[in-house]
C-alpha cells in the first residue's frame, strides 16, 4: 500500500505550509482579541504550540487521527463540525456535476467522432473549445447574470423559505433546485475537455484493425459501435477521470464562491480572510483526501470496466 | 522566423490569428498610457456605473460626419443611476489630443466611456488596458520561473536517479494530490493578507510557480529517463562533461519542442490564478487594476451584475486570452511534432 505515506505526506505539506512562513504564529494567535485566553490555553495543551514546528506536527497529527481538527477561531466552534456541513454540499455538487458532465459529453463525442469532418463535428468542437477557454468563475458569473435577470433559477444558498414545512421530498426537489445553478456551470466548464477526448479516444478506437476484422465479419454496425469500439475507447477516460477530478473539485470551490453555495471553497476562502489558519490546514487536507478518494474510486471502476486489469 | 510562420499558417490558420491577436493584446497592455483615454485612478463620481458611451456618425437630423462623435451624458435620475444622452450637444472625438500624450479622447466637458465606468465613476475601458499589464505579464513571469524548476528539478531526478528521484517524485505526487484552488488559498494564506502591491505582485507569481512546476518536472522526467539511454549522452559522458552539463546543454533541449508547446498551454493557468485570487479578494487591490479585481464587484452582487453587466467585460478579455493561448498552443503542437514534418 502506498497509500499510507502519500497520506502522511500530504498532512505533512498541509502542516508546513502554514507553519513555514514567515511570522511568528503562536504570538499572532495571542495578539488575536477574536480568540479567548481559554481557547489559547486548551489549543496550548492539545496542539503543543509552545514547543518546536516538528514536535507541533506530531501533536497535530494525532489530533488529525482521532478527527479533532481544533476549533475555528472565527466561529468559536469545532472545525469538523464546519467540515463536514460543507463537505456533504460541495461533494452533491461535484457528483452531480460529474454525472452530467459525463452524461452530456460521452454521448457526444461518440456522435462527433462519427460525423468526423462534417458541420456537425465542426460546430460541437468548436463549442467544446468556447467551453474549455471559458473561465468556470466567468461562466458561473455569466450564468447568475442569467438567472438574475430571468428568475428561472434561484441564486444561493441550498433552500427556500419554505424548507421547515417541507416534506422529505419537496425538500430534495428544493435542494436540487438549488442546486441547479452552480451545477450547470460546472458542467459546462467541464463538459468541452471530455468532450474532446472522448471524441478523439473513439476516433482512435475506429481506426484500428480489429473494427476493422467486426466489419469484415459481418456484424452489425451497432455491435460494432457500442460492443467493440466503445468498450475500447471508455477505458482511457476513467483514467482521465482521477486527472480531472482535481480540476473538478477547484472548479467546484471556485463556483461555490461565485454562485453563494455554500461547501468547502467559501469555507476556505472565509477561513483565508479571516486567518483562520487551522480551519485553512483542515479544509486543505480534506481537498486533498477527496482527490485521492476520487482516484481510488476510478481505480476500481477501471478494474470493472478493463477485463485485462483484471486478469493480472 | 519566416519559415516558422510560414508552417504555422499552413498547419493551424486560428494559431496564426491567435499570434496576432496576443501580439496586439501585449502590445496594448504596453501601450496603455497612451491608449487609455483617462488614467486607471481618475474618478468621475458624477459618472458612477454609466453605460458604455455610443459613438455617433449620424447626428438626429441623419446628417453624416466625417469625424465620429459623441453625445454629452446627461444624469436623469443621480439615485438610481439612468443616463441619458444630451443631443443637444456634440463632442467630436479627437486624435492625439492633450499635445499627443494620448491617442485618442473628447473635449475635457465631454466623456467618452468606451466600457462604461464602474462603481467609483472610473473608465472601464482605460482600467481594462492598465489591468492588462497585471494579467498578461503575470502569465509570462509565472510561467518562466515554474519551467525553470520543473526542467532543472525533472532533469536531475531523470538523469541521476536513485534515492534524490524517488524523493523528488514522491514530493512531487503529494503536491499534485491537492486541488490547485485549495492549494492556492492555502498558501495565500500563509502569507499576511495585507502587504503592499509590488510585494503581492511577486508573491502571487512565487505562489503559482511553486504549485506549477510538479506537474512538467513529472513529464520532463519521463523524457530524460528514455533520453539518458541515447548513444550522444553517452558520447558526452565518455568525454568527461560534467553531468549538470549533459543535463542542460544536451538532454533538456531535446525536450523542447514538448516544453514549448507545454508552455503555451500552460500560460492561461497562470492568468487564470491570478484573476482567481484577485477576484476573490486576495490578490492585486485597488486602486490597481487587474481583470480579476475588476470582476470582483460582481461577486454577490445582483444589483451591479443585472444593472451594470459592461463590469463583466474584464472576465471576456481573459477568455479571449485563454482561447487565443489555446489555440496557439495546439498550432504549435502541429507546427514542432516531428510527425508532422
Amino acid at each position: 500500500m502506498q497509500f499510507i505515506p502519500l497520506l502522511l505526506g500530504m498532512t505533512l505539506l498541509s502542516f508546513l505550509i502554514i507553519h513555514l512562513a514567515p511570522g511568528d504564529y503562536f504570538t499572532q494567535l495571542k495578539m488575536n482579541p477574536q480568540i479567548s485566553p481559554e481557547t489559547i490555553a486548551a489549543m496550548e495543551k492539545n496542539f503543543g504550540l509552545d514547543k518546536p514546528v516538528m514536535v507541533q506536527y506530531f501533536y497535530w497529527l494525532k489530533n488529525i487521527l482521532t478527527l479533532n481538527l481544533g476549533e475555528s477561531f472565527a466561529y468559536h466552534v469545532p472545525n469538523a463540525f464546519l467540515i463536514r456541513q460543507r463537505l456533504l454540499n460541495t461533494i452533491s455538487l461535484s457528483v452531480f456535476s460529474i454525472t452530467l458532465t459525463w452524461l452530456v459529453a460521452i454521448p457526444l463525442g461518440i456522435y462527433a467522432a462519427q460525423k468526423n469532418g462534417r458541420w456537425q463535428e465542426t460546430l460541437l468542437s468548436s463549442l467544446a473549445y468556447v467551453g474549455i477557454s471559458l473561465p468556470s468563475f466567468f461562466l458561473a458569473m455569466l450564468l447568475v447574470f442569467f438567472a438574475a435577470r430571468t428568475l428561472v433559477l434561484p441564486v444561493g444558498g441550498t433552500t427556500s423559505i419554505f424548507w421547515k414545512q417541507a416534506s422529505l421530498w419537496q425538500k430534495f426537489i428544493d435542494y436540487l433546485h438549488h442546486l441547479l445553478l452552480p451545477g450547470l456551470a460546472l458542467t459546462l466548464a467541464g463538459t468541452g475537455s471530455l468532450y474532446r477526448l472522448m471524441k478523439n479516444n473513439f476516433l482512435e478506437a475506429l481506426g484500428s484493425p480489429y473494427i476493422l476484422t467486426a466489419h469484415a465479419k459481418g456484424l452489425p454496425r451497432f455491435v460494432v459501435l457500442y460492443k467493440h469500439a466503445l468498450r475500447n475507447a471508455i477505458n482511457p477516460m476513467i483514467t482521465i477521470f482521477g486527472y480531472e477530478l482535481s480540476s473538478i473539485l477547484s472548479g467546484a470551490a471556485l463556483v461555490e464562491i461565485i454562485t453563494n453555495w455554500p461547501g468547502m471553497g467559501r469555507l476556505i476562502l472565509d477561513a483565508v480572510l479571516s486567518q483562520d489558519l487551522y480551519l485553512v490546514m483542515a479544509s486543505l487536507l480534506i481537498g486533498g483526501f477527496l482527490l485521492v478518494a476520487g482516484n481510488l474510486i476510478a481505480d476500481i471502476l477501471l478494474v470493472i470496466a478493463d477485463p485485462r486489469i483484471r486478469l493480472k | 522566423m519566416i519559415n516558422f510562420w510560414n508552417r504555422l499558417k499552413r498547419a493551424n490558420r486560428p494559431a496564426c490569428v491567435s499570434l496576432v491577436l496576443l501580439l496586439l493584446l501585449y502590445l496594448a497592455a504596453l501601450l496603455a498610457d497612451f491608449i487609455a483615454p483617462y488614467p486607471y485612478d481618475s474618478q468621475f463620481r458624477e459618472y458612477s456605473l454609466c453605460p458604455p458611451t455610443r459613438i455617433h456618425f449620424f447626428d438626429r437630423d441623419g446628417r453624416f460626419h466625417w469625424r465620429p462623435f459623441v453625445y454629452r451624458i446627461a444624469i436623469v435620475n443621480p439615485a438610481l443611476k439612468e443616463y441619458q444622452e444630451d443631443f443637444s450637444t456634440r463632442y467630436e472625438i479627437m486624435f492625439f489630443p492633450s499635445g499627443g500624450r494620448r491617442l485618442f479622447g473628447v473635449a475635457p466637458e465631454g466623456k467618452i466611456f468606451l466600457f462604461g465606468t464602474d462603481l467609483h465613476g472610473r473608465d472601464v475601458f482605460s482600467r481594462v488596458l492598465h489591468g492588462a499589464r497585471i494579467s498578461l505579464s503575470i502569465g509570462l513571469i509565472g510561467v518562466s520561473i515554474s519551467f525553470f524548476l520543473g526542467l532543472l528539478i525533472g532533469g536531475i531526478s531523470g538523469y541521476i536517479g536513485g534515492r534524490l528521484d524517488t524523493v523528488l517524485m514522491r514530493l512531487v505526487e503529494i503536491i499534485m494530490t491537492f486541488p490547485g484552488f485549495y492549494l492556492l488559498l492555502a498558501l495565500r494564506a500563509a502569507f499576511k493578507p495585507n502587504i503592499s502591491s509590488l510585494q503581492l505582485y511577486l508573491l502571487i507569481v512565487v505562489i503559482m510557480s511553486l504549485i506549477g512546476w510538479a506537474s512538467l518536472a513529472r513529464v520532463i522526467r519521463g523524457m530524460v529517463l528514455s533520453l539518458k539511454e541515447e548513444e550522444f549522452v553517452m558520447a558526452s559522458r565518455a568525454l568527461g562533461l560534467s553531468s549538470f552539463r549533459i543535463i542542460t546543454r544536451h538532454i533538456l533541449p531535446n525536450t523542447f519542442s514538448y516544453t514549448i508547446t507545454a508552455l503555451t498551454l500552460s500560460i492561461p493557468g497562470y492568468i487564470l490564478g491570478e484573476s482567481t485570487l484577485s477576484l476573490l479578494g486576495l490578490g492585486i487591490q485597488e486602486p490597481y487594476p487587474s481583470w480579476g479585481n475588476m470582476l470582483s464587484i460582481c461577486v454577490g452582487n445582483l444589483r451591479i451584475l443585472t444593472g451594470a453587466p459592461w463590469m463583466l467585460i474584464p472576465g471576456g478579455c481573459i477568455f479571449l486570452t485563454v482561447i487565443c493561448f489555446n489555440f496557439l498552443g495546439d498550432g504549435l503542437r502541429d507546427v514542432l511534432d516531428p510527425k508532422n514534418w
